[in-house]
């Protein structure tokens, strides 16, 4: 549909959000006790933030939850009876005041999980999204977006895309029929626009991306990846707080007779991550797993999913303990 | 820092070292960890209070070990890693040379491993004072206040194991959650399976850890999971008098027998 943009006072927000959260559920960020900032489902309008650069993790848990049931069995001498969740149970979802890194990563998600057979679980969630996001007033050093062709304003992802104004009242950018059908059960809460301007933050470009993707594939033997991962110590920080990773592990929880299949979160980063059974690695050193995280999101991502695999939110570096900043490297790789 | 400068220059002229491992500042200005193999590239070293990371996790990483042989920055706490890990029969003393830094960050001269081990048994091996509070504090909890603290705490974990990966002790190639058959530990990163990772973990250090609180820095969603260890340093100097890191022939109070243990456990 046509985008059409609405003005919503301040107030008037505090109403859709309680209208929003009384009737289902709302998953909002809010500032924890330890200043981390976190998704939480229906906190009260007051605890939410609107000033957050980024959560602490990615909104990616939504529709891709850390850990997910698949079935449930049970096991009688030589047959199995099979439970399949009842995917119908899953429950809309409004995601409020995302920012539109995290909101362009459904795409790239979508891109993975429904690249050719469709992850129906993924599929769902999705479906039952509602996202209403909120464009970017404040940004810093590990912010960039611009450098992988979104913007602190990108509409991509949204349904409704919120921009705040000078005066604290918002913008409102209807993109899509969910965000419409949720402007016309309170269409008293919008108005007609007026002149006052959208505060929006600039983000310092940083790389061109098709550049990179360009070096990129002839750069799988360059000494750049050992010389640029020697201090990385392998951990998963930067692959479970980034919003379009999505590997996962499948596991089988049993107890007696009785068990359920369930998946979470796995991380190319770990040394267990590609190990066959044969006991050889493929990628048995870090510098090729850290090459891996790269080639995925920059190369092989656009390539095949025609999708780039980073939406620049900069969490993999804010959250490193070794300060791994991928925004450097790929600004270094376009030069290689 | 002209003097770690002009040291780690000259090991890497003369080839007495392939590597040295230090600090350097990344260009958000924090410092990180840095592989000097490049004489010319060592004024690049920095020390100050931002270099934090325990560099001793290095010293067990094969693509750092295939370089050569190593030079390191100590401070203490490194310095006491690499104890433990000559005493774990991780490292070689003759393969490493030790720039060991004072707590008031003056490069001392620590010409062999009895130098070192004089240095470190001068110093206060207790937990770092910024610590003793908060676990003060979490002493005075009853033992159900506690378990409510650390279920709650330990439900935001997401089983990255950045406290395991930035820890120095925990250098086994595959660990114990990595083991499926049979499942020890859950994958997932659940309350329940989390608070048996973190238990283990601790479990595993008590005796081991020597205080540097990388493992609660590493977190990304900021566990204070250095304080389950550090907790444990205590009772352990408490009961057995022993500090870890303290000589290259340590035996691990909790794997080791002694006559004269203390037996007031056993009922």
């Amino acid at each position: 549909m046509e985008t059409i943009r609405k003005l919503i006072r301040k107030q008037s927000l505090e109403k859709l959000y309680n209208n929003l959260s009384t009737t289902r559920k709302v998953y909002a960020p809010v500032i924890a006790s330890d200043k981390q900032v976190e998704y939480k489902y229906n906190p009260a309008f007051t605890d939410v933030t609107f000033d957050h650069i980024r959560s602490t993790l990615s909104v990616k848990n939504v529709v891709f939850p850390k850990v997910e049931n698949l079935f449930y069995y049970t096991n009688k001498q030589t047959e199995s009876t099979i439970t399949d969740i009842d995917l119908n149970k899953i429950q809309e979802v409004v995601l409020w005041g995302a920012h539109p890194c995290d909101n362009a990563a459904f795409d790239t998600l979508r891109s993975i999980f429904c690249w050719d057979i469709t992850d129906e679980f993924f599929a769902k969630r999705l479906e039952k999204l509602v996202v209403i996001g909120l464009s970017c007033h404040l940004s810093d050093e590990y912010c960039f977006c611009t450098s992988v062709g979104l913007a602190p304003n990108s509409t991509k992802g949204s349904d409704i895309l919120l921009s705040r104004l000078k005066n604290g009242d918002y913008h409102a950018d209807i993109l899509t029929e969910k965000g419409n059908a949720i402007v016309s059960a309170s269409p008293e809460l919008f108005e007609s626009v007026t002149n006052e301007e959208a505060e929006i933050t600039s983000v310092k470009q940083k790389f061109n991306h098709e550049q990179v993707t360009a070096k990129l594939s002839g750069a799988f033997e360059n000494p750049f990846w050992v010389a640029n991962s020697l201090r990385c110590i392998g951990c998963g920080a930067c692959t479970y707080v980034c919003p379009t990773c999505a590997c996962f592990d499948i596991q089988d929880e049993a107890r007696g007779k009785e068990g359920k299949r369930y998946r979470s979160w796995d991380s190319c980063g770990f040394g267990l991550f590609t190990l066959h059974t044969s006991g050889h690695n493929p990628r048995n050193v870090q510098s090729q797993r850290w090459r891996q995280r790269i080639m995925h999101k920059f190369s092989y991502m656009p390539e095949r999913n025609n999708s780039l695999g980073c939406v620049g939110c900069g969490r993999c570096s804010s959250g490193c303990p070794v300060d791994m900043n991928i925004a450097e490297q790929l600004e270094a790789l376009q030069n290689i | 820092m002209t003097s770690l400068i002009a040291r780690a220059k000259e090991l890497l002229e003369n080839k007495t070292v392939q590597v040295v491992i230090g600090y350097e500042a990344g260009p958000t200005g924090l410092a990180r960890p840095a592989f000097i193999t490049d004489p010319a590239k060592a004024e690049s070293l920095i020390y100050d209070d931002r270099c934090v990371q325990n560099l001793a996790v290095y010293l067990t990483k094969r693509e750092v070990k295939n370089i050569g042989k190593m030079a390191i920055v100590a401070t203490l706490p490194v310095m006491r890693s690499i104890m433990m890990l000559i005493s774990e029969q991780q490292l070689f003393a003759d393969n490493i040379v030790v720039l060991g830094i004072s707590d008031d960050g003056k490069l001392l001269d620590i010409a062999d491993n009895k130098v070192m081990q004089g240095y470190i048994e001068k110093s206060d091996l207790s937990n770092p004072a910024k610590y003793k509070g908060l676990l003060a504090e979490l002493n005075k909890l009853s033992p159900e206040e506690k378990f409510l603290y650390w279920q709650k705490e330990l439900s935001k974990c997401i089983k990255c194991y950045a406290c395991r990966q930035a820890c120095p002790m925990c250098y086994c190639t595959r660990c114990t959650v990595e083991v499926n058959q049979p499942q020890w530990i859950p994958v997932k990163a659940n309350t329940h399976g989390n608070m048996e990772w973190h238990i283990l973990r601790a479990m595993h250090l008590a005796g081991r850890c020597i205080s540097c609180g990388e493992c609660g820095r590493a977190c990304p969603v900021g566990i204070p999971c250095h304080l389950l260890t550090m907790q444990l340093t205590d009772q352990v100097y408490n009961y057995f008098k022993v500090y870890a890191g303290t000589s290259e022939k340590m035996s691990s109070v909790l794997s080791t027998y002694e006559p004269n243990d203390k037996e007031s456990f056993i009922i």
